[in-house]
């Protein structure tokens, strides 16, 4: 199971490749998305909540939504593009007539989902700091959460790609997985001062959760190395999924 | 020998889809596999280049074991699916660059190569033109045009010109004997019978999931059928009234209506069914016999006579 990083960088060629032709498009919307969202949260209802945690409204919301930009520019490749790619279009079939094997098909496609991810959170990032929203220099902290979670929503969306046969069913996982992370990952309101005891625990095993705690404490310069948890639950998370999914794809694109 | 496979069988549950396969391609030949639909014929190219794993038995391409060194086999080797698999929002030119970056090709030479199979397959006129715009013809070009990317020394071709019209077939013909004249092997799949016959220095037809005959196409032809093939509808009842008074030929097909009869010398025979067949409505047809007509014989489900 050794990945060739060559043949992996050649199958994450294979999409920017395709991506540049539509970069134009596809890159104005990443930045009119948090735009409207910084209007609609802050301007709006943040006139009705003055402070929360301690800060403006608007800046509370300001990191998590940098995150949540990360995991849906990574959740939507690894979920419809990689359905069509496997399933309709063959591409992997093709990828493998070369030397390329499904182990780098994995890799690149990885690599390829936290790129998109990088674009997402990187434009939400760049309209952050432009409306004055990201404190710098300390801010920057937040920058490699944006690939981490990229990484981490590329497994988990994998792991159900490689499970589904039908791709109506990815409507279930972005109404029924990722906007419940949207809405309950304290990006709008601290879970801590709304769920008490076990609760806490639980929210704990919410994967956007750790992101988001990631980029709030990197806005607010308090991001330390004790936050060893959030990043361990992200790698770990991340490598136990990837591992499983190597099996699948192994499985899936030979027999 | 570019290949060779040892009693090669895969299973997929309870179908046994190749059955103790053997086969040897030699350098230099254009290899014909043909088959029924469900032979076994893309599940053993599939076995060829490592991406199916056989139940038992041992394959070794490039004297290479494939099992264990795919990654080796299949830089040397190019494959055209059955299906293409093109990007079709990028051009010609742009897929065949991606294809090349498969085989971690680099600039200048990945450009050179570019250029080489845009001329060879004559894509010149649409190769910055989106794929979804082209024609089949040209979409079926340009993806074996992926499949040369690395000159390759074995082409496997897999079903190269279903759906396509004769003339894109002609030209695609001309270019695989270019590719064998250059020195490279070539293994395809083909319904085609006229495809195989006058592409292959080899054919080896197969059904359910062996080899059951193997040899040059006019040698198979000879071996099995007489030379002269008189064609003709005539419903089974209707048999006996015509062919009343002549010795029918030991070899015949039949598939629905259209009757197949082998005979060494056809006049006698036609002129007969011309005086009885009152008034040319069995649309009669002399022709010399074909693979297809091997093929028939041997794999057809509508046997009957003395067929081999």
């Amino acid at each position: 199971m050794n990945v060739s990083f060559p043949h992996a960088l050649a199958v994450w060629r294979r999409n920017a490749a395709m991506y540049r032709r539509t970069w134009m498009l596809n890159i104005l919307p990443n930045f009119f998305e948090p735009v409207l969202y910084l209007a609609a949260m802050g301007i709006g209802v943040g006139n009705y909540i003055t402070q929360m945690g301690g800060m403006p409204y608007i800046a509370f919301i300001a990191p998590g939504l940098v995150c949540v930009a990360a995991m849906n520019g990574a959740s939507f490749e690894v979920t419809y593009n990689i359905y069509v790619r496997m399933n309709l279009e063959k591409s992997y079939d093709a990828m493998l007539t070369t030397p390329i094997e499904p182990q780098d098909v994995l890799a690149g496609e990885v690599l390829w989902a936290m790129t998109r991810a990088c674009i997402y959170g990187g434009s939400f990032f760049i309209v952050i700091v432009a409306f004055g929203l990201a404190p710098l220099p300390s801010a920057l902290a937040a920058v490699p959460v944006i690939p981490l979670t990229g990484l981490l929503f590329a497994a988990i969306g994998l792991a159900f790609t490689l499970r589904l046969t039908n791709i109506d069913l990815f409507s279930f996982y972005f109404t029924l997985f990722l906007t419940p992370l949207f809405l309950f990952s304290d990006i709008f309101f601290p879970l801590k001062e709304r769920l008490s005891g076990m609760w806490l625990w639980v929210a704990e095993g919410l994967p956007l959760l750790h992101p988001v705690r990631l980029a709030r404490l990197a806005f607010r310069g308090e991001l330390a190395l004790v936050e060893v948890w959030d990043v361990a639950y992200l790698l770990m998370v991340s490598a136990l999924l990837l591992a499983w999914a190597g099996q699948t794809v192994r499985r899936r694109l030979t027999n | 020998m570019i290949v060779r496979a040892r009693a090669v069988s895969k299973r997929f549950g309870e179908y046994l889809a190749v059955n103790g396969l053997d086969l040897e391609v030699p350098r230099g030949v254009c290899f014909g596999l043909l088959g029924p639909n469900g032979a076994g014929k893309t599940t053993t190219l599939r076995m060829l280049y490592g991406v199916t794993r056989p139940t038992a038995g041992t394959i070794s391409v490039f004297d290479m074991d494939i099992a264990r060194q795919a990654r080796a086999v299949r830089a040397r080797l190019g494959v055209t699916l059955q299906q293409n698999v093109l990007i079709e929002a990028l051009s010609p030119i742009e897929n065949l660059r991606v294809f090349g970056r498969y085989h971690l090709l680099r600039e200048p030479e990945l450009s050179r190569r570019i250029d080489e199979i845009i001329d060879f397959l004559e894509l010149r006129s649409h190769a910055t033109m989106p794929v979804r715009t082209l024609s089949g013809g040209f979409q079926r070009r340009l993806a074996i045009g992926l499949s040369l990317m690395n000159r390759p020394e074995l082409l496997i071709l897999d079903e190269p010109t279903t759906g396509l019209d004769p003339a894109v077939r002609l030209t695609l013909w001309s270019r695989v004997r270019d590719l064998r004249a250059d020195g490279a092997t070539v293994l395809l799949t083909t319904h085609y019978m006229d495809e195989a016959q006058r592409l292959c220095d080899r054919v080896a037809i197969m059904a359910a999931g062996k080899i059951i005959v193997e040899g040059e196409p006019n040698g198979l032809i000879r071996s099995h059928l007489a030379e002269e093939t008189v064609e003709l509808d005539c419903a089974p009842e209707d048999e006996r009234a015509l062919f009343a008074g002549v010795t029918l030929p030991a070899h015949r097909v039949r598939i629905g209506r259209r009757l197949m009869l082998y005979v060494d010398d056809a006049a006698d025979l036609a002129k007969h069914i011309h005086t009885h067949d009152g008034g040319g409505r069995c649309m009669l047809m002399v022709r010399p016999t074909n693979l297809e007509d091997v093929f028939l014989t041997l794999t057809g489900t509508a046997l009957e006579g003395g067929a081999a």
